[in-house]
C-alpha cells in the first residue's frame, strides 16, 4: 500500500532512489519529480549559478586526484553531477589557478558540487516521507 | 571572465549556500526563508568581523 506522504509528494510507487539520482546529476531534478516545482527552481538556480560563476572566475575542475586536497577538491566538483561530465568535456574553468578569483572559483565550484549533494538528499527525504 | 571583488564574492557565495541551506533544512517556507536570512547574515557578519580582526592583526 503506498504511503500517504507519498501521494502527498507526488511521487508514490515506482524507484524510491530516483529522485536522490536525478537531483544529482541534475540540479534541482529531484524536487521537480516531486512536483516541488519553487523549491526545485529556487535549489537549480543557486547550484547551476554557483558553478557558473565559479566557472566565469576561471575556477579550476579538478580531474585527477595526486594529494589529499586534490581528493577533497575532486569528490565535491563530482556532486555536480552531469555539470561536472560537461564541464570536464568542454573544456571550462582553469587548468592551473593564476589569478585570486581563481582559487574563489574553484572553491564556488567546489561548493556547488556539496550543495548539490545536499539538495538531492533532501529530494529522497522528501520521497521517503522523513520530510515535508 | 568574472573579476569580482572580494567582498562581492563573499555576497555571492553567502546568497547561494543560505538559498540552499533554507530549502533543505527547514520544513514551511516561513521557517526556510526565515533561516536562510539567518544564514545570510551569518555568513556576510563571520566575513565582516574576521577580516576585522585580520586587519587589526596585522597592523
Amino acid at each position: 500500500m503506498a504511503n500517504p506522504q507519498d501521494k502527498k509528494n507526488g511521487a508514490a510507487g515506482g524507484f524510491i532512489y530516483l529522485p536522490l539520482i536525478a537531483g544529482w546529476l541534475v540540479p534541482g531534478a529531484g524536487h521537480f519529480l516531486l512536483r516541488k516545482w519553487g523549491r526545485g527552481t529556487l535549489l537549480a538556480l543557486s547550484i547551476l549559478g554557483m558553478f557558473g560563476i565559479g566557472i566565469a572566475m576561471q575556477g579550476k575542475v579538478y580531474a585527477g586526484a595526486h594529494d589529499i586536497l586534490e581528493i577533497l577538491g575532486l569528490a565535491g566538483d563530482l556532486g555536480n553531477g552531469l555539470l561536472y561530465v560537461i564541464s570536464r568535456a568542454a573544456g571550462w574553468g582553469a587548468d592551473q589557478v593564476t589569478i585570486t578569483t581563481g582559487d574563489y572559483g574553484t572553491r564556488f565550484i567546489v561548493v556547488a558540487g556539496l550543495l548539490n549533494v545536499i539538495a538531492a538528499v533532501d529530494a529522497h527525504n522528501l520521497r521517503t516521507g522523513r520530510k515535508t | 571572465m568574472f573579476h569580482p571583488s572580494h567582498f562581492t564574492a563573499v555576497l555571492l557565495f553567502a546568497l547561494f549556500a543560505s538559498v540552499v541551506f533554507g530549502i533543505t533544512q527547514r520544513e514551511t517556507p516561513r521557517r526556510m526563508a526565515r533561516y536562510g536570512l539567518y544564514c545570510f547574515v551569518l555568513f556576510v557578519g563571520a566575513a565582516i568581523v574576521l577580516s576585522w580582526l585580520m586587519f587589526l592583526i596585522a597592523r
